[in-house]
């Protein structure tokens, strides 16, 4: 069955999906994710945002993570103070994951989604934070989405809005940040995870056609290679249940 | 600001002429596409208000029509954008390249801790969020800046040790200021006439926002008279000793969506996100849409009843479940 690249990227991230996961997520295909997660894999996750919804319905996809799409049928609908506190509960908190998306991305996975160039004088500005970095500072794991570009994995971030490992496997601690960090980076040549050693990003698999060489050619920095295999293709299953149940009208996809 | 008194009813125009003044600090609710406080939004645009500090979380069309409208010299804020219309706010994103505005950047948990923080009427509280980013290394506005403007702290983050010697499992914490609004303007759908609120929906952070600010001024789709909202008073959020205005706005938040009553409006989103990139097709699109009409009411009748029809909300879900939003 023919597929196309976005489409396996939201598969591949919502395999990462287990049921009990609480995912936070935000605009895009990040919210498809945790649809497609909640419709084909892990039917007892819980989709979560910042806004203050949760468990939403979605019976229609929304544009943005205040639509008023995600508001009905919630458990609860209340603010930001609420969510972000949700990511911090004691008991609650550990089974928040979050899908994230940037402009750079460094090896430590950092993550910069505020300028390019120099923060006083930009070349480009971006939306800044929102609660990505809110969302990297507490949860215990999180899904990040990536184009695989040469300006966008960087040697080093022109700013560093929400945190990865900082700079090490004691990144995190000698900042004051509780533990946790990305898990995945899903881009459009394949999957990357993080060695749990150096805390840095190693490939894991790479998508049908796709060589590591290639990948490597797109990435500022270099990363482990020799354990990349070849992602499974999606499913008819997973395909048609994302098209005909997550978005129908293919407003994201 | 006289808290108390009965009625606070009067007209948009009023309430903006009076209260938003050059310079003054503003703080508006809503996030990106919904509950904006748009009509108040036009209503500065049109009366020139200039040099405004601008404080938001997630804002989106508020800010930008703002920032476009040239009312804003200093913004603080954690997002600008409006999703999938505009995935940064145009005239922001230009603005900040440009340089005519100044931004201090803060997450959205930040902002509306410093928001409850004003509210409670403490300094600052703390957070883990950002240790070891360049949220809390970068400063949009200099030291020398914020020593010279009493209402603006004179740091913009501070890392501190835990001083219940790591208790909590929290070596650090980061504090972040208080923020204390001149006005903040929020869109709301039930308010009566004193300013209790009752919102539909997600509240984002417009009760912390709302009770930080030394004037509020609260717009509504429906006023009530103060029996009605006192028969179920478990579902309001701001009682009335936090307002100071209450303006009537059928479509307030128009082009944003208010939850139960309206959608946004994927055109107007659309022509504006479109209109934005350029600065002489921009201009036109705020005559037309803004300084072409004396009031909001004279702005809906322009866009028309059709329009105004397609994104109406089903009652039951609380949006236009047919609309294109193609």
């Amino acid at each position: 069955m023919e597929y196309t690249l976005k489409e396996l990227m939201t598969i591949c991230a919502a395999r990462e999906i287990n049921n009990g996961d609480i995912v936070f997520c935000g605009t895009g295909i990040s919210m498809l994710a945790a649809m497609a997660a909640k419709n084909i894999n892990a039917p007892e996750s819980v989709i979560f945002f910042e806004t203050g919804a949760i468990d939403s319905e979605l019976a229609h996809i929304p544009l943005a993570v205040a639509d008023p799409r995600i508001m009905y049928h919630t458990s609860a609908n209340g603010g930001l103070m609420d969510a972000f506190c949700t990511m911090q509960n004691p008991f609650v908190g550990q089974r928040v994951v979050g899908i994230l998306g940037a402009a750079q991305i460094d090896i430590y996975g950092n993550l910069n989604s505020t300028v390019i160039g120099d923060y006083d004088a930009p070349d480009v500005r971006f939306s800044g934070s929102g609660g990505a970095c809110d969302v990297a500072s507490f949860v215990s794991r999180s899904i990040i989405f990536m184009k695989m570009e040469k300006r966008k994995f960087k040697k080093k971030l022109d700013y560093l809005t929400s945190p990865g490992y900082l700079d090490g496997p004691d990144g995190r601690k000698n900042a004051g940040l509780p533990p946790g960090g990305p898990d995945k980076v899903i881009t459009d040549m394949g999957v990357m995870g993080f060695d749990p050693d150096t805390r840095q990003m190693i490939l894991l698999g790479c998508f049908p056609g796709i060589t590591p060489a290639q990948i490597l050619d797109h990435m500022e920095f270099e990363i482990r290679t020799d354990r990349a295999v070849e992602i499974d293709v999606p499913t008819q299953t997973e395909l048609t249940l994302l098209r005909e149940k997550c978005d129908p009208h293919g407003l994201i996809l | 600001m006289m808290t108390t008194q009965k009625n606070k009813v009067m007209t948009l125009k009023e309430a903006i002429n009076r209260y938003v003044t050059n310079g003054c600090h503003l703080s508006i609710g809503g996030f990106t596409l919904n509950r904006n406080p748009m009509a108040a939004v036009h209503e500065i645009i049109r009366q020139e208000k200039r040099d405004l500090h601008v404080y938001a979380h997630s804002n989106g069309q508020g800010v930008d029509e703002l920032i476009g409208g040239r009312c804003v010299s200093r913004l603080e804020i954690a997002y600008g954008g409006t999703g999938k219309f505009m995935s940064t706010c145009i005239r922001f994103r230009q603005a900040v390249q440009e340089q005519t505005i100044a931004v201090e950047d803060y997450s959205n948990f930040q902002m509306t801790l410093r928001f409850l923080a004003g509210a409670m009427g403490i300094p600052f509280l703390p957070t883990r969020s950002s240790l070891g980013t360049d949220i809390i290394e970068k400063w949009g506005f200099s030291q020398e800046f914020r020593h010279k403007d009493p209402r603006i702290p004179n740091q913009k983050l501070v890392v501190a040790a835990n001083p219940f010697d790591g208790w909590g499992e929290t070596e650090k914490v980061v504090l972040v200021p208080a923020i204390n609004p001149d006005v903040t303007i929020i869109h709301v759908q039930t308010a009566d006439v004193k300013g209790n609120c009752r919102m539909e929906g997600l509240t984002f952070a417009d009760v912390e926002q709302a009770k930080a600010s030394r004037v509020l001024i609260i717009t509504c789709e429906d006023l009530v008279d103060e029996d009605y909202l006192k028969t179920e008073p478990d579902r309001n959020q701001i009682p009335f000793i936090h307002a100071t205005a209450v303006v009537k706005v059928p479509f307030g938040a128009y082009p944003t969506a208010c939850f139960q009553y309206y959608d946004y409006d994927p055109v107007y989103m659309k022509a504006y996100a479109r209109a934005a990139t350029d600065d002489t097709v921009f201009a036109q699109f705020l005559n037309d849409m803004v300084f072409a009409h004396n009031t909001h009411a004279d702005l809906l009748d322009h866009v028309g009843r059709h329009r105004l029809e397609s994104i109406l909300a089903d009652r039951g879900c609380g949006y236009a479940k047919d609309l294109d939003r193609k």
